[in-house]
């Protein structure tokens, strides 16, 4: 457990951390968020004493830091930093070992914990750990990054911004391994981002810093849902609008499919399938001239009649289930599961055709529950 | 003169004063390196100090070696050890100036995750910012070198011999030969051993130091 009392830190007279309370328990994923310049760096890097506090205690299980000395508190506590720092001119097994050699490991348990180690972030010992930092992506220095800081087997790592300089694609990859990683390892983490997405994905706890105070603390389904403070509902953006609450409001109108494909009742299988084919989805939707729907082809209907001189019309899903825009979605949803039909189709008032619910529908409202809105791409 | 009847006439005399040459400036230069190297690790932990001093030291480097020379041999004689103390000062600037450059110029970044990982400042000098100052002493050691090779062509200004022996002769007695014979020797030297040099770094520094830095 890791207790804050009153801590603050001055720079020049200017107040960067004030008079912070915390206390973190053992095994937990903590977040510490907020704007640039609002103290994070400076609250994490009190905790391993690379910046000494003016004022109050931090106490680790009962022993106040200020009573270790600062190089052996460190080496009992990993360190990720986002510009990762592996030491270019020591091999990746060389950099893992740093701190283990500093803690004076004998040389088989050394070599034990390499394999190991790289073993759980899935790079080979025999491929990687002859190799130099420079000779490794970006993602592979970052994981070893984070390797270096869990082989002395500290329980506490301290991670600041780690993946911020990652594309999305790694980011979130290294996200989910982390993830895995810290339920099975049962490390405390205390991880600084300003990326609320990220924090909203990792965390147990978000805390959320502003001018070197502390706003909230709060599980993120908390947070979402009860923002203390403007400047977090800010923060939050699109996620904010996303709580349970709001979603069990979301009507079909809302989640649907709108750009859809309308194709007349007497056009030819092979005409409809290249329109379908050119655009994102993989059915189109037949109307008569009053623009009142007649059923929906799919691709994978057209490819198992094969009938090239039949009306299209003749090889329709002709008895498609049809909800009212207004309707709520989560009940679309239901009925859709339970007469276990692929697809609905979303009228207006005046019994046009305005979109489509398919099962891509459900998995990209769920998806933006728990992600927020995203360009998903359908 | 041909270069066989050159070496016929000279050859002995010529490995000789070679051999002398070399001893001049293996000692300075090695002495230089000692002092240049503890200074510059010194004053890297006083940068503010040490942009003061260094540039002080630089204007040192400017008295013409023959002034100093001349002035040591005043007081010291014609013994090795003048030569010796002389080159040894010149060739401490240029390995001081680059080993504390080098040092200083470690990424900060490094310096910190070697924090981070509970070293103290013994261990991150030597596991973190030496290394990684590595081709930076290099090329002030190699820099020493060289010049360490032409400036000990004055030592026979005050007859202790080397390479110099040849060329002073050369020119009292207006025999260019003479002179040839001293000044390409000097030049091969010191190439050859600026080429050692690389060869040693290329050695010592690891794949990670390589290329595309
Ligand atoms: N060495 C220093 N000297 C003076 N001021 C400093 C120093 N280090 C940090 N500060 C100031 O302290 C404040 C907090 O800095 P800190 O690095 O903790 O911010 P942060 O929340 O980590 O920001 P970011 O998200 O940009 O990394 C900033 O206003 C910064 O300018
Ligand atoms: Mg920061």
């Amino acid at each position: 457990m890791i207790t804050f009392t009153n801590v603050s830190k001055k720079y020049d007279e200017i107040t960067v951390v004030d008079e912070l309370n915390l206390s973190i328990e053992d095994g937990e994923f903590v977040i510490l968020i907020g704007p640039s310049g609002c103290g994070k760096t400076t609250t994490l890097k009190m905790i391993n004493k690379l910046i000494e506090m003016d004022k109050g205690e931090i106490h680790i299980d009962d022993k106040n830091i200020s009573d270790i000395n600062g190089d052996e508190l460190r080496r009992e506590i990993g360190y990720v930093i986002q510009q990762i720092g592996l030491f270019p001119n020591l091999t990746i097994k060389e950099n893992i070992l740093v701190v283990p050699r500093l803690l004076k490991w004998k040389e088989e348990k050394c070599d034990k914990r390499v394999h190991e180690l790289l073993e759980l972030v899935g790079m080979p010992y025999e491929e990687n750990a002859m190799k130099y930092p420079n000779e490794l992506s970006g993602g592979q220095q970052q994981r070893i990054g984070v390797l270096r800081a869990l082989a002395g087997e500290p329980p506490i790592i301290l991670m600041d911004e780690p993946f911020g300089a990652l594309d999305p694609v790694t980011r979130e990859s290294l996200q989910d391994e982390l993830k895995v990683l810290q339920k099975k390892l049962h490390k405390t983490i205390i991880f600084v981002t300003h990326d609320m997405e990220e924090a909203l994905k990792m965390a147990d706890k978000i805390v959320f810093m502003s001018d070197g105070k502390i706003l909230q603390v709060a599980s993120p389904e908390e947070m979402l849902a009860n923002p203390a403070d403007s400047l977090i509902t800010d923060f939050m953006g699109r996620h904010a609008v996303t709580t349970e609450e709001q979603y069990h409001d979301l009507t079909c109108k809302e989640v649907m499919f709108k750009e859809l494909i309308f194709v007349s009742e007497t056009e030819k299988p092979l005409e409809v399938a290249s329109k379908i084919k050119k655009s994102d989805h993989d059915m189109a939707v037949i109307v008569d001239e009053n623009a009142a729907p007649k059923g929906v082809v799919t691709l994978d209907l057209i490819k198992q009649f094969q009938q090239a001189d039949k009306k299209i019309v003749e090889i329709a899903d002709t008895e498609v289930e049809k909800v009212s825009e207004n309707k709520l979605a989560k009940d679309a949803f239901n009925q859709m599961i339970k007469d276990n039909k692929n697809y609905l189709l979303v009228m207006d008032d005046k019994n046009k055709v305005t979109g489509l619910i398919t099962r891509d529908v459900i998995t990209n409202s769920l998806a933006r529950l728990v992600w927020g809105d995203m360009d998903w791409a359908l | 003169m041909g270069i066989i009847a050159f070496l016929d006439q000279y050859g002995v005399r010529l490995m000789k004063a070679i051999l002398v040459h070399l001893q001049y400036v293996f000692i300075s230069v090695a002495i230089g390196f000692v002092i240049a190297f503890v200074l510059a690790i010194v004053l890297s932990r006083y940068p503010k100090l040490s942009s003061i001093v260094i540039p002080v030291l630089g204007i040192f480097q400017t008295i013409p070696g023959l002034v100093f020379i001349g002035v040591l041999f005043i007081y010291l004689g014609m013994k090795p050890i003048t030569v010796i103390i002389a080159l040894g000062v010149y060739a401490v600037f240029p390995i001081l100036k680059n080993t504390y450059t080098g040092i200083i110029n470690v990424d900060p970044e490094l310096i910190e995750a070697a924090r981070g990982c509970g070293m103290n400042s013994l261990q991150i000098l030597y596991k973190i910012e030496i290394p990684n100052a590595m081709s930076s002493i290099f090329s002030g050691l190699r820099m020493s070198t060289i010049y360490t090779v032409s400036w000990a062509v004055l030592a026979a200004m005050i007859g202790l011999g080397g390479l110099g022996e040849f060329v002073y002769r050369g020119i009292e007695t207006n025999n260019n030969t003479l002179i040839i014979g001293g000044a390409v020797p000097a030049a091969i030297l010191a190439m050859t051993l600026g080429y050692l040099i690389d060869l040693i770094e290329d050695k010592i520094t690891p794949r990670g130091l390589k290329g595309g830095r």
